[in-house]
């Protein structure tokens, strides 16, 4: 098992390197002087050439990006904001917090509402239930999740004033954003749950479980639910990327302060290293969730562990 | 008399069908059959016959919401079980009455360890604990050829013959009175079919189980039967002794005679095999009257009106066509 | 010959998909959709910057059917010109994502080796980035504007054109009439274009359909946090935007944008959902 992990881990790395020198190169061919960026417009020209050449600006790329990733790997070094001129990494970890409590919580609302919803679909298809549930399904996947997130807030912050609509100190705060957060993937997930547990149940090996004797609530939990869940963890970590990435958009409605935020302020500030850390760490957290998916898939499905032995 | 076993299992004119988009299939139409304390059935007719159909009946196994039973009785032991909730059927499954099914390679529950999975049967009838049920769960892999090494082992490593022998593990682990097999060797190579079937046979007699063996090979039945149960469309169209059955001299069902006549004799040369001539009828659209009847050499008009009833022909000897009915002028 | 098998494959499809009655009604939404962008002049009663001071947020009402703006605009006649920004960006994107995408997944799958390597380690790259987070992270570097989020909206979803192909095209590659194309001279582009390309259609349309979809959620949201279109283009994400601050006094702003956005994406999801099923002979529900 420590093999698996071990080998899941090496693969990891070539990918993340790969993310960096992407972003480093979006980095470097964006439009716009960093000296000027940093020392403002009304700095002399040869206050910029000198900054540039402090900095090695005009050094060639492979060197500017050695240097980026002598930075990044060995100080945890992300650069420096231009607009707020603080390391990068500081303002990252400021926020990052916010996020990760943000896609928690929708992640979790999605799997605790979207999977039961999806096993009762499927046991009882067809039925007023099922019918229902898809319908939902089909709205939650239909609806934008920043209207959502109006919508919402309309309902509970400005009717009703029953929840407050910005902010992020109480655990109040987080029901808002992560209901409309999660919304859209309660939906992916009770689909996914649905069409698998479907699929298993017609299944020989649920038949040799219920010829057994056994009773139909242990035939679902432990027989089929059991076969059902690698296609419904694979869906959950996809849909944590599509959190991470509609975290964005739900910070900005409810003025969390995340990391999606902090890079859509940073854009419109033409900060870029901000920007490209920002994208960095939200690839990294993403492939250590799909690292941990497939850690789980080798123990729910002794087929996978067998490959890695 | 003296050697009139009871009925395990006697099941009356029961009429199951299934609700599909392309029209409602008639499986089951009326049918008869019995099995007898330590008695081996064979039950024999071609695919879709309704011979599946009839074994998830007993167990209300059928699809839901296809599958209905429209009428008719099952009982065992002599009590009616066909009305009987789920829940209580949970207690007759597994441990009154096994089945097995055809293909090993899906029967199994691949992410289960073989030993768990004989071992949850194990601990839910005989209520005994984590650690006696995994001893039992041993015995029993042992009793069926496998190492019980082997236990904490998971189907995909094992063989389409082992696999089914666990099948048989998981089926015979609580003792049931009654096994129905459906098929049980259809999926396996032949020389492992030997095999499974001398498995089948010493485990029959070690643990006094009587068994309902679903199969259109007459090899099979042969090597392990009693009694034969000959189905078509939906009907037992004859039953009886191994031995009346096939021996050609006596009376039989013109289906009877032409699934022995299809089996090639090596001993003499044929030009053509011979065969049932037409094709087995649409189950959703069923012939009228005796459902052989298109297909039959000496079918007449009163085979398209009227479904022949089962008449004894000799002793334990029972046919279901209007030719051996004395009441009848046929031709 | 072929052509009539072809012809022949095509009305099973369309009768498979008819009898979804979901997607039928998702493809005459879109229909209709499309019918709005063409005929927007007509349909329109206003122009979609005319600005009238004098009759700004006005509720929904005999003149102005969804209520005007902050700028006293007509919220029908934007939304109404706005079915066309969305088109055209989802249908861009998705070409660009389509092109490259399927191009790639087809040299990646047909050539193997190498080629398939370097190709998918570069997809697994852009697929650890989640596609907001990329589309930003290239508006980031090209700025503003209509064509710079059509391609980074494009640009973010080519990893799962080339996924789709590539796994098509491992599948059809080993048959035997591509052996037979290889052995009567056929260049190796020849047979990719004409016999591979063509076998793969199927998840690739399903793809595309909902790719479009995505492409349109993901525009509209960028443009919601100010990263896509800026005003006065009528794109619905901003005009969720401006809606949302003055959501305390004029709720009805917040309303109709997001219900043409909701109402896209849906027939577009359904009539890929259909489409699937009918292109899938093996039916599973």
């Amino acid at each position: 098992m420590l093999k698996y992990v071990g080998k899941r881990l090496l693969m990891m790395i070539p990918v993340l390197l790969g993310v960096t020198f992407i972003i480093f190169s979006m980095l470097y061919i964006t439009p716009g002087d960093p000296a000027r960026l940093v020392l403002g417009d009304s700095a002399s020209p040869e206050a910029v050439e000198q900054y540039r050449e402090e900095q090695g600006l005009n050094d060639p790329f492979l060197v500017q990006y050695g240097r980026y990733m002598k930075n990044l790997i060995l100080h945890g070094d992300l650069g420096t904001s231009y607009s707020t001129k603080k390391p990068v990494i500081d303002l990252i970890k400021d926020c990052f917090p916010a996020t990760v409590k943000l896609a928690f919580c929708s992640m979790l609302f999605a799997l605790v509402l979207g999977i039961p919803i999806g096993i009762i679909s499927a046991i009882k298809q067809y039925s007023i239930f099922d019918m229902c549930s898809m319908a939902f399904a089909l709205l939650g996947i239909s609806m934008p999740v920043f209207w959502l997130g109006l919508l919402l807030t309309l309902l509970f912050s400005v009717k009703l004033g029953w929840l407050p609509s910005s902010g992020f100190n109480t655990p109040l705060h987080l029901i808002l954003p992560a209901v409309s957060l999660g919304a859209q993937s309660v939906a992916v997930i009770t689909r996914m749950t649905r069409s698998s547990m479907l699929e298993v149940i017609n299944m020989d090996y649920i038949k040799t479980a219920r010829a057994k004797g056994l009773h139909e609530k242990t035939v679902i939990i432990r027989h089929a639910l059991g076969n059902a869940l690698i296609p419904i963890i694979t869906s959950a970590g996809l849909q944590f990327g599509t959190l991470l990435g509609g975290a964005v958009l739900t910070e900005s409605i409810f003025s969390i302060p995340g990391i999606g935020r902090l890079m859509v302020d940073s854009i419109k500030m033409r900060d870029f290293p901000t920007v490209q850390g920002g994208v960095l760490i939200i690839a990294l957290a993403f492939s250590i969730v799909n690292l941990l998916v497939d850690l789980l898939y080798a123990f729910v499905d002794p087929r996978i562990k067998a490959q890695y032995k | 008399m003296a050697n009139e076993k009871k009925n395990l299992l006697e099941i009356r004119d029961l009429t199951v069908e299934y609700h599909t988009n392309g029209g409602v299939v008639h499986a089951v139409n009326g049918l008869n059959l019995e099995v007898a304390q330590g008695e081996t059935l064979g039950f024999v007719g071609e695919t879709g016959a309704g011979k599946t159909t009839t074994a998830l009946s007993i167990l209300n196994l059928l699809p839901r919401p296809q599958g209905k039973v429209l009428s008719g009785s099952v009982k065992y032991n002599g009590e009616e079980i066909l009305n009987k909730s789920n829940k209580e059927m949970t207690r007759i499954r597994g441990e009154k009455i096994s089945m097995i099914f055809q293909d090993p390679m899906t029967s199994l529950n691949p992410v289960m360890t073989v030993g768990d999975q004989i071992a949850e049967g194990i601990r839910l009838h005989e209520h005994l604990n984590k650690a006696d049920a995994h001893k039992k769960a041993l015995e029993m892999l042992e009793t069926v050829g496998i190492r019980p090494e082997r236990a904490s082992d998971y189907p995909h490593q094992f063989s389409g013959g082992m696999k089914q022998r666990v099948v048989i593990a998981i089926a015979l682990a609580c003792n049931p009175e009654l096994l129905i097999a459906d098929e049980p060797t259809t999926a396996l190579d032949v020389t492992i079919q030997a095999q499974m079937l001398e498995l089948m046979k010493g485990l029959k007699d070690q643990y006094d189980t009587s068994m309902i063996m679903i199969t259109h090979d007459l090899g099979i039945v042969a090597e392990i039967c009693d009694k034969v149960a000959i189905m078509y469309a939906g009907n037992v169209v004859e039953y009886g002794d191994k031995v009346d059955i096939f021996t050609p001299e006596k009376p039989h069902h013109p289906y009877t005679v032409g699934l022995f006549d299809s089996i090639p004799d090596i001993y003499h040369e044929q030009e053509e095999l011979k065969i049932i001539k037409g094709l087995t009828p649409d189950p959703t659209n069923l012939p009228s009257g005796c459902t052989f009847h298109p297909r039959c050499p000496y079918a007449c008009e009163e085979c398209s009106k009227q479904v022949p009833k089962h008449l004894e022909v000799e002793p334990g000897h029972t046919i279901s066509c209007h030719r051996f009915d004395d009441t009848k002028e046929v031709k | 010959m072929e052509k009539k098998k072809k012809f022949a494959q095509l009305g099973d499809i369309w009768k498979r998909l008819r009898k979804n009655k979901l997607a039928v009604l998702g493809l005459i939404i879109i229909v209709i959709i499309f019918l709005v962008a063409i005929f927007a002049n007509f349909i329109a009663p206003y122009s979609y910057d005319q600005q009238d001071l004098l009759s700004c947020f006005q509720g929904p009402s005999a003149q102005h059917w969804f209520g005007t703006d902050e700028f006293g605009r007509d919220i029908f006649s934007r939304v109404v010109y706005g079915t066309r920004i969305s088109l055209l960006i989802g249908f861009v994107a998705v070409a660009i994502a389509m092109v490259i995408g399927v191009l790639l997944g087809a040299f990646s799958g047909y050539y193997g080796a190498t080629v398939d390597n370097v190709i998918m380690r570069l997809m697994d790259i852009l697929l650890s980035i989640p596609q907001i987070i990329l589309a930003i992270a290239i508006v980031a570097v090209l700025g503003n504007g209509l064509f710079n989020l059509m391609l980074a909206v494009g640009i973010s979803s080519i990893p799962h054109y080339a996924r789709i192909v590539r796994a098509s095209v491992l599948s059809v590659k080993d048959q035997e009439f591509i052996e037979a194309a290889k052995a009567a001279g056929s260049s190796d582009l020849r047979i990719i274009f004409k016999h591979i390309i063509p076998n793969c259609l199927a998840p690739i349309i399903v793809q595309a359909t909902l790719g479009v979809a995505m492409a349109i959620l993901t525009a509209a949201g960028l443009s919601f946090v100010g990263l896509g279109i800026s005003p006065p283009t009528p794109e619905w994400g901003s005009m969720l935007s401006s809606a949302r601050s003055y959501i305390r006094d004029y709720a009805y702003m917040t309303m109709f944008p997001g219900l043409a956005i909701m109402i896209t994406i849906f027939a577009l999801n359904v009539l890929g959902d259909g489409l699937r099923d009918a292109l899938d002979p093996k039916q599973k529900k």
